[in-house]
Protein backbone atom coordinates (compact mmCIF):
# COMPACT_ATOMS: atom_id res chain seq x y z
CA UNK A 1 0.00 0.00 0.00
CA UNK A 2 1.32 3.11 -0.91
CA UNK A 3 0.32 6.95 0.00
CA UNK A 4 -2.70 8.59 -2.30
CA UNK A 5 -2.97 11.63 -0.44
CA UNK A 6 0.43 12.99 1.41
CA UNK A 7 0.07 16.49 3.32
CA UNK A 8 3.40 17.94 4.85
CA UNK A 9 3.35 20.69 7.39
CA UNK A 10 0.75 22.41 5.33
CA UNK A 11 -0.31 26.18 6.03
CA UNK A 12 -2.33 28.82 4.74
CA UNK A 13 -2.89 32.35 5.76
CA UNK A 14 -5.87 34.06 4.68
CA UNK A 15 -4.41 37.35 5.15
CA UNK A 16 -4.13 37.67 8.89
CA UNK A 17 -6.16 34.88 9.54
CA UNK A 18 -4.47 31.33 9.94
CA UNK A 19 -6.39 28.85 8.76
CA UNK A 20 -4.01 25.96 8.61
CA UNK A 21 -1.33 25.57 10.94
CA UNK A 22 1.14 22.87 9.68
CA UNK A 23 -1.37 20.40 8.91
CA UNK A 24 0.15 16.86 8.31
CA UNK A 25 -1.47 13.60 7.06
CA UNK A 26 -1.51 10.57 5.14
CA UNK A 27 -4.10 8.60 3.44
CA UNK A 28 -3.34 5.25 2.22
CA UNK A 29 -4.36 4.01 -1.07
CA UNK A 30 -7.92 2.29 -1.28
CA UNK A 31 -9.14 4.03 2.21
CA UNK A 32 -12.01 5.88 3.12
CA UNK A 33 -10.96 8.57 5.41
CA UNK A 34 -12.80 10.84 7.26
CA UNK A 35 -11.78 14.40 7.83
CA UNK A 36 -13.45 15.57 11.07
CA UNK A 37 -13.52 19.00 12.47
CA UNK A 38 -16.43 21.51 13.91
CA UNK A 39 -17.01 24.27 11.35
CA UNK A 40 -14.18 26.28 10.37
CA UNK A 41 -11.57 23.92 11.38
CA UNK A 42 -10.11 24.49 7.79
CA UNK A 43 -11.22 21.12 5.95
CA UNK A 44 -12.46 22.89 3.39
CA UNK A 45 -9.45 25.07 2.94
CA UNK A 46 -7.25 21.60 2.96
CA UNK A 47 -9.19 20.39 0.64
CA UNK A 48 -9.12 23.41 -1.85
CA UNK A 49 -5.20 22.88 -1.67
CA UNK A 50 -5.52 19.47 -2.71
CA UNK A 51 -7.69 19.79 -5.14
CA UNK A 52 -5.29 22.96 -6.82
CA UNK A 53 -7.93 25.41 -6.24
CA UNK A 54 -6.03 27.86 -3.35
CA UNK A 55 -2.33 27.33 -3.43
CA UNK A 56 -0.90 26.73 -0.02
CA UNK A 57 1.09 29.09 2.36
CA UNK A 58 3.66 26.53 2.68
CA UNK A 59 4.10 23.41 3.08
CA UNK A 60 3.50 20.41 0.65
CA UNK A 61 0.62 17.94 -0.70
CA UNK A 62 0.93 15.28 -2.95
CA UNK A 63 -2.18 13.42 -4.86
CA UNK A 64 -1.27 10.07 -6.32
CA UNK A 65 2.36 10.85 -6.66
CA UNK A 66 2.00 14.23 -8.25
CA UNK A 67 2.83 17.25 -6.08
CA UNK A 68 -0.81 19.84 -6.23
CA UNK A 69 1.24 22.95 -6.92
CA UNK A 70 4.16 21.94 -9.75
CA UNK A 71 1.71 18.77 -11.23
CA UNK A 72 -1.70 20.81 -11.03
CA UNK A 73 -3.09 18.74 -14.22
CA UNK A 74 -2.16 15.42 -13.41
CA UNK A 75 -3.51 16.18 -9.91
CA UNK A 76 -6.54 17.30 -11.66
CA UNK A 77 -6.97 14.36 -13.82
CA UNK A 78 -6.63 11.83 -11.12
CA UNK A 79 -9.40 13.69 -8.82
CA UNK A 80 -12.99 13.57 -8.50
CA UNK A 81 -14.02 16.80 -6.21
CA UNK A 82 -17.07 17.60 -4.50
CA UNK A 83 -16.70 20.84 -3.55
CA UNK A 84 -19.07 21.98 -0.34
CA UNK A 85 -22.40 23.05 -1.04
CA UNK A 86 -22.55 21.46 -4.36
CA UNK A 87 -22.18 23.96 -7.04
CA UNK A 88 -23.89 23.25 -10.24
CA UNK A 89 -25.12 24.16 -13.75
CA UNK A 90 -28.55 24.99 -12.53
CA UNK A 91 -29.95 25.38 -16.59
CA UNK A 92 -28.41 22.37 -17.60
CA UNK A 93 -29.99 18.80 -17.66
CA UNK A 94 -28.58 15.66 -15.33
CA UNK A 95 -27.25 13.65 -18.25
CA UNK A 96 -26.12 16.90 -20.64
CA UNK A 97 -23.82 18.00 -17.68
CA UNK A 98 -22.85 14.38 -16.85
CA UNK A 99 -21.74 14.48 -20.47
CA UNK A 100 -20.04 17.55 -20.66
CA UNK A 101 -18.11 17.46 -17.18
CA UNK A 102 -16.57 13.51 -18.47
CA UNK A 103 -15.44 15.54 -21.87
CA UNK A 104 -13.52 17.73 -19.89
CA UNK A 105 -12.25 15.33 -17.79
CA UNK A 106 -10.50 13.75 -20.39
CA UNK A 107 -13.43 11.12 -21.38
CA UNK A 108 -13.03 10.17 -24.76
CA UNK A 109 -16.29 11.08 -26.71
CA UNK A 110 -16.60 7.58 -27.79
CA UNK A 111 -16.89 6.18 -23.94
CA UNK A 112 -18.62 9.13 -22.44
CA UNK A 113 -22.49 7.65 -23.05
CA UNK A 114 -21.45 4.74 -21.08
CA UNK A 115 -19.60 6.61 -18.50
CA UNK A 116 -22.72 8.88 -18.01
CA UNK A 117 -24.75 5.79 -18.01
CA UNK A 118 -23.28 3.73 -15.65
CA UNK A 119 -22.23 6.84 -13.19
CA UNK A 120 -26.24 7.82 -13.20
CA UNK A 121 -27.53 4.07 -12.44
CA UNK A 122 -24.78 3.82 -9.54
CA UNK A 123 -25.79 7.12 -8.14
CA UNK A 124 -29.57 6.10 -8.61
CA UNK A 125 -30.22 9.58 -11.05
CA UNK A 126 -32.02 7.40 -13.75
CA UNK A 127 -35.31 9.01 -13.22
CA UNK A 128 -34.18 12.03 -13.25
CA UNK A 129 -31.27 11.87 -15.76
CA UNK A 130 -33.72 14.47 -18.28
CA UNK A 131 -34.84 16.93 -15.58
CA UNK A 132 -32.97 20.26 -15.57
CA UNK A 133 -30.44 20.18 -12.27
CA UNK A 134 -32.50 23.22 -11.28
CA UNK A 135 -35.37 21.90 -10.11
CA UNK A 136 -33.87 19.00 -8.38
CA UNK A 137 -34.20 18.25 -4.95
CA UNK A 138 -31.65 19.12 -2.58
CA UNK A 139 -30.79 15.55 -2.17
CA UNK A 140 -31.27 14.88 -5.86
CA UNK A 141 -28.40 17.77 -6.43
CA UNK A 142 -26.11 15.92 -3.87
CA UNK A 143 -26.05 12.93 -6.26
CA UNK A 144 -25.96 14.75 -9.02
CA UNK A 145 -22.46 16.46 -7.43
CA UNK A 146 -21.30 12.61 -6.21
CA UNK A 147 -22.19 11.52 -9.75
CA UNK A 148 -19.75 14.40 -11.01
CA UNK A 149 -17.13 13.27 -9.39
CA UNK A 150 -17.49 9.78 -10.38
CA UNK A 151 -17.92 10.14 -14.02
CA UNK A 152 -14.44 9.80 -15.00
CA UNK A 153 -13.58 7.16 -12.56
CA UNK A 154 -10.58 8.68 -10.98
CA UNK A 155 -8.77 6.67 -8.59
CA UNK A 156 -8.98 9.90 -5.44
CA UNK A 157 -12.28 11.20 -4.55
CA UNK A 158 -11.70 13.93 -2.15
CA UNK A 159 -16.16 14.86 -1.12
CA UNK A 160 -16.57 18.68 1.36
CA UNK A 161 -19.63 17.41 3.66
CA UNK A 162 -21.05 15.17 1.25
CA UNK A 163 -24.32 14.36 3.37
CA UNK A 164 -24.72 17.95 5.04
CA UNK A 165 -27.97 19.08 4.05
CA UNK A 166 -30.06 15.94 3.31
CA UNK A 167 -32.60 13.86 5.23
CA UNK A 168 -32.07 10.42 7.19
CA UNK A 169 -32.96 8.06 4.06
CA UNK A 170 -30.58 10.04 2.15
CA UNK A 171 -28.17 9.90 4.00
CA UNK A 172 -28.01 6.25 4.18
CA UNK A 173 -28.31 6.02 0.39
CA UNK A 174 -24.67 8.36 0.35
CA UNK A 175 -23.54 6.36 2.81
CA UNK A 176 -23.74 3.37 1.17
CA UNK A 177 -22.96 4.67 -2.03
CA UNK A 178 -19.40 5.93 -0.65
CA UNK A 179 -18.72 2.57 1.33
CA UNK A 180 -19.03 0.78 -1.71
CA UNK A 181 -16.14 3.11 -3.06
CA UNK A 182 -13.44 1.16 -1.01
CA UNK A 183 -10.79 -0.79 -1.98
CA UNK A 184 -11.13 0.53 -5.90
CA UNK A 185 -10.70 4.27 -5.09
CA UNK A 186 -9.16 6.31 -2.12
CA UNK A 187 -11.88 8.66 -0.20
CA UNK A 188 -10.82 11.72 1.70
CA UNK A 189 -14.10 13.19 2.91
CA UNK A 190 -15.20 15.76 5.25
CA UNK A 191 -17.53 16.14 8.32
CA UNK A 192 -18.36 17.89 11.57
CA UNK A 193 -20.26 14.90 12.47
CA UNK A 194 -18.32 12.06 14.67
CA UNK A 195 -21.27 9.83 14.14
CA UNK A 196 -21.25 10.24 10.68
CA UNK A 197 -17.82 9.74 10.21
CA UNK A 198 -17.91 6.81 12.01
CA UNK A 199 -19.98 4.83 10.07
CA UNK A 200 -18.88 5.40 6.57
CA UNK A 201 -15.03 5.40 6.92
CA UNK A 202 -12.60 3.37 7.80
CA UNK A 203 -9.81 5.62 9.47
CA UNK A 204 -9.99 9.19 10.90
CA UNK A 205 -8.37 12.76 10.74
CA UNK A 206 -9.17 15.28 13.26
CA UNK A 207 -8.81 19.17 12.32
CA UNK A 208 -9.13 21.73 14.78
CA UNK A 209 -8.52 25.48 14.30
CA UNK A 210 -6.53 24.77 11.75
CA UNK A 211 -4.24 21.92 13.66
CA UNK A 212 -4.54 18.20 12.94
CA UNK A 213 -5.48 16.97 16.22
CA UNK A 214 -5.17 12.95 15.96
CA UNK A 215 -5.06 10.60 13.33
CA UNK A 216 -5.63 7.12 13.20
CA UNK A 217 -8.25 4.32 12.78
CA UNK A 218 -11.30 4.69 15.43
CA UNK A 219 -9.59 1.55 17.41
CA UNK A 220 -6.37 3.32 17.53
CA UNK A 221 -8.02 6.56 18.88
CA UNK A 222 -10.01 4.30 21.75
CA UNK A 223 -6.67 2.82 22.77
CA UNK A 224 -5.23 6.27 22.85
CA UNK A 225 -7.93 7.23 24.78
CA UNK A 226 -7.45 4.43 27.65
CA UNK A 227 -4.25 6.29 28.36
CA UNK A 228 -6.19 9.20 29.11
CA UNK A 229 -8.67 7.85 31.97
CA UNK A 230 -10.02 9.83 33.78
CA UNK A 231 -10.81 9.59 37.87
CA UNK A 232 -14.15 9.76 39.72
CA UNK A 233 -13.73 9.68 43.63
CA UNK A 234 -16.17 10.08 45.64
CA UNK A 235 -15.05 11.85 49.20
CA UNK A 236 -16.33 13.68 52.57
CA UNK A 237 -14.56 15.73 54.23
CA UNK A 238 -15.00 14.24 56.95
CA UNK A 239 -14.60 15.70 60.77
CA UNK A 240 -11.40 17.46 59.80
CA UNK A 241 -13.51 19.79 57.72
CA UNK A 242 -12.48 21.88 53.97
CA UNK A 243 -14.88 22.80 51.96
CA UNK A 244 -15.54 21.51 48.36
CA UNK A 245 -13.50 23.78 46.23
CA UNK A 246 -10.54 23.47 48.87
CA UNK A 247 -10.85 19.32 48.19
CA UNK A 248 -10.89 20.15 44.30
CA UNK A 249 -7.70 22.47 45.04
CA UNK A 250 -6.02 19.61 46.63
CA UNK A 251 -6.18 17.39 44.29
CA UNK A 252 -5.45 19.83 41.21
CA UNK A 253 -1.98 19.92 42.93
CA UNK A 254 -1.60 15.87 42.88
CA UNK A 255 1.15 15.01 40.47
CA UNK A 256 -0.21 13.80 37.31
CA UNK A 257 -3.98 15.13 37.67
CA UNK A 258 -5.07 18.10 34.58
CA UNK A 259 -8.24 19.49 35.61
CA UNK A 260 -10.55 18.73 38.20
CA UNK A 261 -14.52 19.19 38.52
CA UNK A 262 -16.64 18.41 41.53
CA UNK A 263 -20.59 17.93 42.10
CA UNK A 264 -21.89 17.73 45.48
CA UNK A 265 -24.21 14.85 46.51
CA UNK A 266 -25.54 15.88 49.63
CA UNK A 267 -25.04 15.42 52.97
CA UNK A 268 -21.60 16.39 52.33
CA UNK A 269 -20.42 13.88 49.55
CA UNK A 270 -18.68 15.35 47.01
CA UNK A 271 -18.06 13.56 43.41
CA UNK A 272 -14.51 14.59 41.80
CA UNK A 273 -13.52 14.49 38.44
CA UNK A 274 -9.80 14.16 38.13
CA UNK A 275 -8.57 14.15 34.10
CA UNK A 276 -5.10 13.32 33.70
CA UNK A 277 -2.39 15.82 32.41
CA UNK A 278 -1.25 14.19 29.35
CA UNK A 279 -0.53 10.62 29.73
CA UNK A 280 0.19 10.81 33.25
CA UNK A 281 -1.45 8.23 35.68
CA UNK A 282 -2.29 10.10 39.11
CA UNK A 283 -4.55 7.74 41.11
CA UNK A 284 -1.71 6.95 43.20
CA UNK A 285 -0.92 10.58 44.54
CA UNK A 286 -5.05 10.71 44.77
CA UNK A 287 -5.08 8.26 46.76
CA UNK A 288 -2.28 9.29 48.92
CA UNK A 289 -4.04 13.07 49.34
CA UNK A 290 -7.36 11.21 50.65
CA UNK A 291 -5.39 9.36 53.13
CA UNK A 292 -2.85 12.38 54.24
CA UNK A 293 -6.10 14.72 55.03
CA UNK A 294 -8.07 11.58 56.88
CA UNK A 295 -11.05 12.32 54.43
CA UNK A 296 -13.80 9.64 54.38
CA UNK A 297 -13.60 8.10 51.05
CA UNK A 298 -16.51 5.48 49.33
CA UNK A 299 -15.71 5.29 45.44
CA UNK A 300 -12.89 5.71 43.42
CA UNK A 301 -12.97 4.23 39.93
CA UNK A 302 -11.65 5.11 36.16
CA UNK A 303 -13.24 6.06 33.69
CA UNK A 304 -12.34 5.58 29.88
CA UNK A 305 -13.99 9.03 28.32
CA UNK A 306 -16.08 7.88 24.39
CA UNK A 307 -14.79 8.98 21.32
CA UNK A 308 -17.64 11.53 21.35
CA UNK A 309 -16.21 13.49 24.42
CA UNK A 310 -12.96 13.41 22.98
CA UNK A 311 -14.04 15.15 19.85
CA UNK A 312 -16.27 17.63 21.59
CA UNK A 313 -13.41 18.34 24.20
CA UNK A 314 -11.23 18.62 20.68
CA UNK A 315 -13.84 21.01 19.82
CA UNK A 316 -13.80 23.23 22.29
CA UNK A 317 -10.16 23.77 22.05
CA UNK A 318 -9.50 21.77 25.31
CA UNK A 319 -7.33 19.04 23.43
CA UNK A 320 -5.86 20.61 20.92
CA UNK A 321 -3.09 22.19 22.88
CA UNK A 322 -1.77 19.13 25.45
CA UNK A 323 -0.07 16.81 24.09
CA UNK A 324 -2.52 14.54 21.90
CA UNK A 325 -2.74 11.18 20.52
CA UNK A 326 -1.47 10.53 17.30
CA UNK A 327 -1.07 7.23 15.50
CA UNK B 1 -8.79 22.54 -28.30
CA UNK B 2 -11.25 20.04 -27.89
CA UNK B 3 -12.02 21.02 -24.27
CA UNK B 4 -12.01 24.69 -25.49
CA UNK B 5 -14.64 23.80 -28.32
CA UNK B 6 -16.53 21.76 -25.57
CA UNK B 7 -16.77 24.60 -22.91
CA UNK B 8 -17.64 27.06 -25.95
CA UNK B 9 -20.08 24.96 -26.32
CA UNK B 10 -21.47 24.62 -22.88
CA UNK B 11 -21.09 28.83 -22.90
CA UNK B 12 -23.33 29.58 -25.75
CA UNK B 13 -25.96 27.06 -24.99
CA UNK B 14 -26.35 28.96 -21.63
CA UNK B 15 -26.89 31.94 -23.19
CA UNK B 16 -29.28 30.53 -25.33
CA UNK B 17 -31.37 29.89 -22.29
CA UNK B 18 -30.47 32.92 -19.49
CA UNK B 19 -33.19 35.65 -20.29
CA UNK B 20 -31.13 39.00 -19.75
CA UNK B 21 -29.35 37.35 -23.32
CA UNK B 22 -32.59 37.87 -24.62
CA UNK B 23 -33.31 40.88 -23.11
CA UNK B 24 -30.17 42.11 -24.79
CA UNK B 25 -30.65 40.74 -28.06
CA UNK B 26 -34.43 42.21 -28.28
CA UNK B 27 -32.36 45.89 -27.51
CA UNK B 28 -29.95 45.59 -29.54
CA UNK B 29 -32.20 44.81 -32.02
CA UNK B 30 -34.98 47.53 -31.70
CA UNK B 31 -32.34 50.20 -31.10
CA UNK B 32 -30.53 48.92 -34.61
CA UNK B 33 -33.45 49.10 -36.60
CA UNK B 34 -34.37 52.32 -35.09
CA UNK B 35 -31.34 53.83 -36.43
CA UNK B 36 -31.33 51.80 -39.74
CA UNK B 37 -34.57 53.35 -40.50
CA UNK B 38 -34.56 56.95 -39.19
CA UNK B 39 -30.66 57.12 -40.87
CA UNK B 40 -29.49 54.76 -43.65
CA UNK B 41 -33.11 53.23 -45.13
CA UNK B 42 -34.74 56.46 -45.92
CA UNK B 43 -35.28 57.75 -49.66
CA UNK B 44 -32.31 59.81 -50.74
CA UNK B 45 -29.97 58.22 -48.36
CA UNK B 46 -27.29 56.65 -50.06
CA UNK B 47 -27.86 52.69 -50.25
CA UNK B 48 -25.28 51.93 -47.68
CA UNK B 49 -25.19 51.38 -43.67
CA UNK B 50 -22.84 53.80 -42.70
CA UNK B 51 -24.97 55.39 -39.75
CA UNK B 52 -25.90 52.29 -38.45
CA UNK B 53 -22.35 51.10 -38.35
CA UNK B 54 -21.03 54.07 -36.70
CA UNK B 55 -23.64 54.13 -34.37
CA UNK B 56 -23.06 50.41 -33.05
CA UNK B 57 -19.85 51.83 -31.15
CA UNK B 58 -22.00 53.56 -28.98
CA UNK B 59 -25.07 51.00 -28.88
CA UNK B 60 -23.13 48.08 -27.98
CA UNK B 61 -21.11 50.00 -25.17
CA UNK B 62 -24.51 49.35 -23.57
CA UNK B 63 -25.41 46.24 -24.58
CA UNK B 64 -22.13 44.26 -24.62
CA UNK B 65 -21.68 45.00 -20.92
CA UNK B 66 -25.03 43.02 -20.13
CA UNK B 67 -24.10 40.23 -22.46
CA UNK B 68 -21.03 39.11 -21.30
CA UNK B 69 -21.42 40.00 -17.26
CA UNK B 70 -22.41 36.76 -16.03
CA UNK B 71 -19.75 34.98 -17.87
CA UNK B 72 -17.25 34.81 -14.94
CA UNK B 73 -19.14 36.10 -12.65
CA UNK B 74 -21.97 34.02 -11.96
CA UNK B 75 -19.66 31.17 -11.82
CA UNK B 76 -18.24 32.74 -8.88
CA UNK B 77 -21.36 33.71 -7.34
CA UNK B 78 -22.42 30.23 -7.64
CA UNK B 79 -19.28 28.31 -6.03
CA UNK B 80 -19.20 26.40 -9.71
CA UNK B 81 -15.91 28.51 -10.54
CA UNK B 82 -14.75 25.81 -8.35
CA UNK B 83 -15.43 22.57 -10.20
CA UNK B 84 -14.39 24.66 -13.17
CA UNK B 85 -11.20 25.32 -12.01
CA UNK B 86 -10.34 22.22 -11.16
CA UNK B 87 -11.16 19.86 -13.80
CA UNK B 88 -8.25 19.34 -16.06
CA UNK B 89 -8.45 22.62 -17.59
CA UNK B 90 -6.12 25.41 -17.97
CA UNK B 91 -6.85 28.79 -17.02
CA UNK B 92 -5.95 29.87 -20.59
CA UNK B 93 -8.62 27.01 -22.14
CA UNK B 94 -11.40 28.66 -19.82
CA UNK B 95 -10.60 32.38 -20.65
CA UNK B 96 -10.75 31.42 -24.43
CA UNK B 97 -13.91 29.82 -24.04
CA UNK B 98 -15.76 32.34 -22.19
CA UNK B 99 -14.34 34.65 -24.64
CA UNK B 100 -15.77 32.50 -27.75
CA UNK B 101 -18.73 31.40 -26.02
CA UNK B 102 -20.12 35.39 -25.58
CA UNK B 103 -18.10 36.48 -28.59
CA UNK B 104 -20.12 34.19 -30.86
CA UNK B 105 -23.01 35.03 -28.73
CA UNK B 106 -22.93 38.03 -30.09
CA UNK B 107 -22.07 37.45 -33.68
CA UNK B 108 -25.63 35.49 -33.55
CA UNK B 109 -27.24 38.64 -32.52
CA UNK B 110 -25.73 40.48 -35.09
CA UNK B 111 -26.75 38.24 -37.67
CA UNK B 112 -30.75 39.71 -37.82
CA UNK B 113 -29.35 42.56 -38.75
CA UNK B 114 -28.26 41.14 -42.63
CA UNK B 115 -32.01 41.75 -43.22
CA UNK B 116 -31.01 45.62 -42.84
CA UNK B 117 -28.53 44.38 -46.34
CA UNK B 118 -31.42 42.37 -47.72
CA UNK B 119 -33.73 45.62 -47.78
CA UNK B 120 -31.26 47.73 -48.84
CA UNK B 121 -30.62 44.72 -51.87
CA UNK B 122 -34.38 45.05 -52.38
CA UNK B 123 -35.08 48.73 -52.92
CA UNK B 124 -31.58 50.03 -54.25
CA UNK B 125 -28.13 48.52 -55.73
CA UNK B 126 -25.95 49.23 -52.41
CA UNK B 127 -22.10 49.17 -52.89
CA UNK B 128 -21.36 45.63 -50.60
CA UNK B 129 -17.60 46.84 -50.38
CA UNK B 130 -18.09 49.29 -47.73
CA UNK B 131 -20.63 46.79 -45.95
CA UNK B 132 -18.20 43.61 -45.69
CA UNK B 133 -15.71 46.02 -44.05
CA UNK B 134 -18.26 47.40 -41.91
CA UNK B 135 -19.79 43.82 -40.88
CA UNK B 136 -15.41 42.84 -40.27
CA UNK B 137 -15.06 46.26 -38.07
CA UNK B 138 -18.56 45.40 -35.92
CA UNK B 139 -16.77 41.90 -35.55
CA UNK B 140 -13.58 43.16 -34.01
CA UNK B 141 -15.08 46.10 -31.99
CA UNK B 142 -17.66 43.52 -30.23
CA UNK B 143 -14.21 41.36 -29.86
CA UNK B 144 -12.44 44.35 -28.00
CA UNK B 145 -16.28 44.91 -25.95
CA UNK B 146 -16.65 41.24 -24.75
CA UNK B 147 -12.79 40.57 -23.40
CA UNK B 148 -13.02 43.79 -21.65
CA UNK B 149 -16.86 42.93 -20.15
CA UNK B 150 -14.94 39.27 -19.54
CA UNK B 151 -12.51 41.29 -17.42
CA UNK B 152 -14.84 43.16 -15.47
CA UNK B 153 -16.72 39.96 -14.85
CA UNK B 154 -13.54 38.37 -13.82
CA UNK B 155 -12.83 40.55 -11.00
CA UNK B 156 -16.50 40.27 -9.10
CA UNK B 157 -19.55 37.48 -8.49
CA UNK B 158 -21.60 40.47 -8.83
CA UNK B 159 -23.17 40.99 -12.32
CA UNK B 160 -24.28 44.38 -11.94
CA UNK B 161 -20.97 45.59 -10.85
CA UNK B 162 -19.31 43.96 -13.70
CA UNK B 163 -21.76 45.38 -16.13
CA UNK B 164 -21.17 48.66 -14.37
CA UNK B 165 -17.21 48.40 -14.48
CA UNK B 166 -17.40 47.29 -18.30
CA UNK B 167 -19.45 50.06 -19.51
CA UNK B 168 -17.67 52.52 -17.29
CA UNK B 169 -14.26 51.54 -19.12
CA UNK B 170 -16.02 51.00 -22.67
CA UNK B 171 -17.37 54.44 -22.09
CA UNK B 172 -13.76 56.22 -21.87
CA UNK B 173 -12.46 53.73 -24.48
CA UNK B 174 -15.25 54.79 -27.33
CA UNK B 175 -16.63 58.24 -26.28
CA UNK B 176 -14.43 60.42 -23.44
CA UNK B 177 -11.17 59.32 -25.26
CA UNK B 178 -12.28 61.47 -28.50
CA UNK B 179 -13.56 64.30 -26.02
CA UNK B 180 -10.71 64.75 -24.12
CA UNK B 181 -8.41 64.06 -27.69
CA UNK B 182 -10.53 67.29 -28.87
CA UNK B 183 -9.59 69.59 -25.42
CA UNK B 184 -6.01 68.53 -24.94
CA UNK B 185 -3.14 70.37 -25.92
CA UNK B 186 -1.75 69.45 -29.45
CA UNK B 187 1.22 66.93 -28.43
CA UNK B 188 -1.44 64.97 -26.62
CA UNK B 189 -4.15 65.38 -29.23
CA UNK B 190 -2.72 62.88 -31.66
CA UNK B 191 -1.76 60.70 -29.40
CA UNK B 192 -5.13 60.24 -27.19
CA UNK B 193 -6.92 60.48 -30.66
CA UNK B 194 -4.57 57.39 -31.74
CA UNK B 195 -5.57 55.22 -28.50
CA UNK B 196 -9.46 55.97 -28.95
CA UNK B 197 -11.73 53.27 -30.46
CA UNK B 198 -13.64 55.85 -32.75
CA UNK B 199 -10.40 56.66 -34.49
CA UNK B 200 -9.83 52.60 -35.56
CA UNK B 201 -13.16 51.84 -35.94
CA UNK B 202 -14.96 54.63 -38.42
CA UNK B 203 -12.65 53.60 -41.34
CA UNK B 204 -13.93 50.54 -41.77
CA UNK B 205 -17.67 51.58 -42.21
CA UNK B 206 -16.28 53.85 -45.12
CA UNK B 207 -14.68 50.64 -46.53
CA UNK B 208 -11.34 51.09 -45.22
CA UNK B 209 -9.22 47.74 -44.07
CA UNK B 210 -5.90 49.30 -42.18
CA UNK B 211 -3.74 46.78 -41.04
CA UNK B 212 -2.73 49.29 -38.44
CA UNK B 213 -6.75 49.53 -37.18
CA UNK B 214 -7.14 45.45 -37.09
CA UNK B 215 -3.86 45.42 -34.92
CA UNK B 216 -5.41 47.60 -32.96
CA UNK B 217 -8.37 45.45 -31.92
CA UNK B 218 -6.76 42.23 -32.08
CA UNK B 219 -3.68 43.38 -29.72
CA UNK B 220 -6.11 45.24 -26.92
CA UNK B 221 -8.89 42.30 -27.01
CA UNK B 222 -5.42 39.70 -25.92
CA UNK B 223 -4.75 42.04 -23.84
CA UNK B 224 -7.67 42.31 -21.90
CA UNK B 225 -8.05 38.42 -22.30
CA UNK B 226 -4.45 38.23 -20.71
CA UNK B 227 -5.54 40.21 -17.85
CA UNK B 228 -8.18 38.39 -17.15
CA UNK B 229 -6.09 35.20 -17.19
CA UNK B 230 -3.95 36.84 -14.47
CA UNK B 231 -6.96 37.92 -12.31
CA UNK B 232 -8.37 33.80 -12.69
CA UNK B 233 -4.67 32.79 -11.45
CA UNK B 234 -4.34 35.70 -8.78
CA UNK B 235 -6.36 33.53 -6.47
CA UNK B 236 -3.29 31.63 -6.10
CA UNK B 237 -1.59 34.48 -4.73
CA UNK B 238 -5.22 36.07 -2.77
N1 LIG C 1 -11.64 32.90 1.38
C1 LIG C 1 -11.40 33.09 2.67
N2 LIG C 1 -10.95 34.28 3.12
C2 LIG C 1 -10.69 34.48 4.43
N3 LIG C 1 -10.85 33.56 5.38
C3 LIG C 1 -11.30 32.35 5.02
C4 LIG C 1 -11.60 32.05 3.65
N4 LIG C 1 -12.03 30.77 3.58
C5 LIG C 1 -11.98 30.30 4.84
N5 LIG C 1 -11.55 31.24 5.71
C6 LIG C 1 -11.34 31.06 7.17
O1 LIG C 1 -10.48 29.97 7.35
C7 LIG C 1 -10.92 29.15 8.42
C8 LIG C 1 -11.13 27.73 7.93
O2 LIG C 1 -12.23 27.71 7.06
P1 LIG C 1 -12.71 26.39 6.32
O3 LIG C 1 -11.54 25.74 5.69
O4 LIG C 1 -13.84 26.78 5.41
O5 LIG C 1 -13.26 25.52 7.51
P2 LIG C 1 -14.23 24.24 7.52
O6 LIG C 1 -14.41 23.78 6.11
O7 LIG C 1 -13.53 23.25 8.38
O8 LIG C 1 -15.52 24.69 8.12
C9 LIG C 1 -12.17 29.79 8.97
O9 LIG C 1 -11.80 30.55 10.09
C10 LIG C 1 -12.64 30.68 7.87
O10 LIG C 1 -13.29 31.82 8.38
MG1 LIG D 1 -16.12 23.62 5.05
Amino acid sequence: MSAMIEVTDLTKWYGPTLALDRASFTVEEGQIVGFLGPNGAGKSTTLRILTGFLPATSGQACVAGHDVLTDSLAVRRSIGYMPENVPLYTEMRVDEYLRFRAGLKDVPASKRREAVDRTVQRCWLTDVRRRLIGQLSKGYRQRVGLAEALVADPPVLILDEPTIGLDPAQIQAVRELIRSLAGKHTVLLSSHMLHEVERTCSRVVIIAEGRIAASGTFDELRENLADRQRVVLEVHPGDGGGGPAEIARAFAQVAGAGDVTHKNLGEGWLCVHVNPAGNADPREGLYSMVAKRGWRLREMRSEVPSLEELYVRITAGEAADADRPAA
Amino acid sequence: MDKVLLLTRREISAYFVSPIAYVAMALFLVIAGFFFALSDFRPGAPAAMRSIFDVMMVILVFVLPIITMRALSEEQKSGTIETLLTAPVTDVQVVAAKFLGSWLFFLAVLAPTLVFVVLLAAFSDPDYGPIASGYLGLALLGALYVAVGLLASSLTCNQVIAAVTAFVVLLMLAMVGPWLAAVAPPPWRGIIQNATIRKHYLDFSQGVVDLVHIVYFVALTAYALFLTVKVLESRRWR
